[in-house]
């Protein structure tokens, strides 16, 4: 059976090229990067090296990058960091009412520490207005946190506008860039971001691995404590085969990307037109400022979780929205967001390819989806109920 | 997360479809959480002939209604109201925990089926069993 891996969102396989990277620091470069001997040097100097590549991919300094086990600690690091550096200061906290897990519940859990928040909305499209940012800015705000693209939908926030609203209020703005770091141009310096998180294995880099761009004079404090790694900001002897394997994919990702942009919009814009063609389906997410590996779309009267199964036994390997939703039985807060109805929400489906997909693949999904979604909605109430009312 | 037996009844769910001319029709569910099931009936001499079903829900939601359909026919109708949730479960090899209370909708789909098989003969309307409202 052919088998077709469509959830680069959730996570991406390791390339080559990261893999032969990352090897010799298992077996042979294997020292502790605080270590004075030969090899734990050999390790720091492979630590600072892959500092560097990361700095150069979002256009910050090497000292700026702290690395972290994941995405979600940057994001906690971030987010929790600031809001205690900067108590005194004030306890409001600006974020939309997209964003990952990572930071909705951060803020669930600063909002239990005392802290206010506010969660913006979006529009249909699932963007954030720039003018209910600054709108929603009082005194005692000192963070802004808005995503840099959607990890469900794919809408590219316009992180440049808030950032330089964040700027002018001397607010500090975070953004999540897990998803859109290889997949749109992000320059920390350009759209005035103060922190910014990001993660391995979302880049063809293993799981394990991620990072926070902290600007320098940005009060955070810690939340690992130990033995002072990171500069102090993370603790914890450094996984260095992952971070050298972070290093060469953000590497790979800036050196490709003109490349690699176009082959995953290609592929996406082909999906999205041949998902079109199908009786009441609608794309979610903005038609056209959206990540080019994302295709999120709704299919009316069935439900996601059985479609996402169907395909599975086809070989085809999509997801619902976020794969940590996947145990959440409530209906996508990112489509409830944009206004979708609850039972719509439900059969939403997201494909996410990657520069390893092909064309023969996404022609492999539109001649097999189309099947599947006859046979769920021959055995849903709802569709009977609709063809009733609609003849 | 699923037994095979419930990727079994997924994937090839059993007396999907309707009844036209059904006695009995159980229409339970709430398509805002994302289940919804309709069962239909027939019955003679106090014995269900022929029971079909349609659902909208997830593989679990869909395993029910296929092994309640299985397990009901053929029974009489006390039998068959005494079909629980947990029956219908034990009868796919368990289900996972956040499935149980808002997949197997089947057992209770199937009461109201007889319920309103009943009601029929006494000349009265159906009863629904689809609920509004995000909570459950």
């Amino acid at each position: 059976m052919k088998k077709v891996y469509l959830d680069n969102s959730a996570t991406t396989r390791v390339s080559q090229e990261v893999l032969d990277a990352m090897l010799p620091f298992f077996t042979e470069t294997y020292g502790n990067p605080s270590s004075l001997h030969t090899m734990g040097q050999e390790a720091s100097a492979a630590v600072q090296k892959a500092r560097e590549q990361v700095a150069r991919a979002i256009g910050a300094d090497a000292e700026e990058i702290i690395f972290t086990s994941c995405g979600t600690e940057a994001d906690n690091l971030a987010l929790v960091g600031t809001a205690y550096a900067n108590r005194k200061k004030g306890n409001h906290i600006i974020t939309s009412s997209i964003e990952h897990p990572a930071i909705l519940r951060t803020c669930e859990f600063l909002e239990k520490e005392g802290f206010r928040v506010t969660y913006l909305p979006v529009d249909r499209y699932g963007m954030v207005s720039p003018a209910d940012v600054e709108a929603a800015i009082r005194p005692e705000t000192t963070l802004i946190s808005v995503m840099a693209v959607n990890n469900e939908i794919g809408t590219i926030q316009p992180v440049r506008e808030i950032g330089r609203i964040a700027k002018e209020h001397n607010v500090y703005f975070h953004s999540d860039a897990v998803q859109a770091v290889g997949k749109v141009p992000i320059n920390v310096k350009k759209d005035d971001i103060d922190m910014l998180s990001l993660s391995g294995h979302k880049i063809h880099a293993p799981k394990g691995v991620g990072a926070l761009y902290v600007k320098k004079g940005t009060r955070i404090q810690a939340l690992i404590h130990g033995g002072g790694q990171e500069r102090n900001m993370k603790s914890g002897t450094e996984n260095v085969p992952g971070i050298v394997g972070l290093g060469q994919a953000c590497e790979a990702a800036i050196r490709d990307f003109d490349k690699n942009t176009a082959h995953m919009k290609r592929l996406r814009d082909k999906l999205i037109e041949g998902l079109l063609k199908i009786d009441r389906v609608r794309l979610n997410g903005h038609p056209t400022i959206r990540s080019p590996n994302n295709v999120n779309v709704s299919f009316s009267f069935i439900e996601g979780e059985s479609l996402v199964l169907f395909l599975d036994m086809s070989g085809i390997e999509a997801s619902t929205g976020s794969a940590c939703s996947s145990k959440n039985l409530k209906a996508s807060h990112v489509l409830l967001a944009c206004g979708l109805p609850p039972e719509e929400a439900h059969g939403s489906l997201r494909l996410t390819n990657c520069a390893f997909n092909t064309e023969d693949e996404i022609d492999y999904v539109l001649e097999t989806l189309p099947g599947i979604v006859d046979r769920l909605r021959a055995m849903s109430p709802l569709y009977k109920e609709a063809a009733r009312t609609t003849t | 997360m699923y037994s095979p037996k419930v990727m079994q009844h997924f994937s090839n769910p059993q007396n999907v479809g309707e009844i036209s001319d059904a006695d009995g029709v159980g229409e339970v569910g709430n398509p805002v959480c994302g289940d919804m099931m309709t069962i239909y009936i027939k019955v003679k001499d106090n014995v269900i002939t022929d029971i079909k079903f349609k659902t909208f829900g997830c593989a679990a939601a869909i395993a029910t209604s296929s092994i309640i359909t299985t397990m009901a026919k053929g029974m009489t109708l006390e039998d068959a109201e005494k079909i629980g949730r947990k029956d219908v479960a034990d009868e796919l090899g368990g289900l996972p925990p956040q499935k149980m209370h808002c997949s197997n909708l089947a057992a209770d789909g199937l009461k109201l089926a007889i319920e309103n098989y009943r009601r029929k003969l006494q000349g009265l309307p159906p009863k629904s069993g689809v609920t509004s409202g995000e909570e459950r």
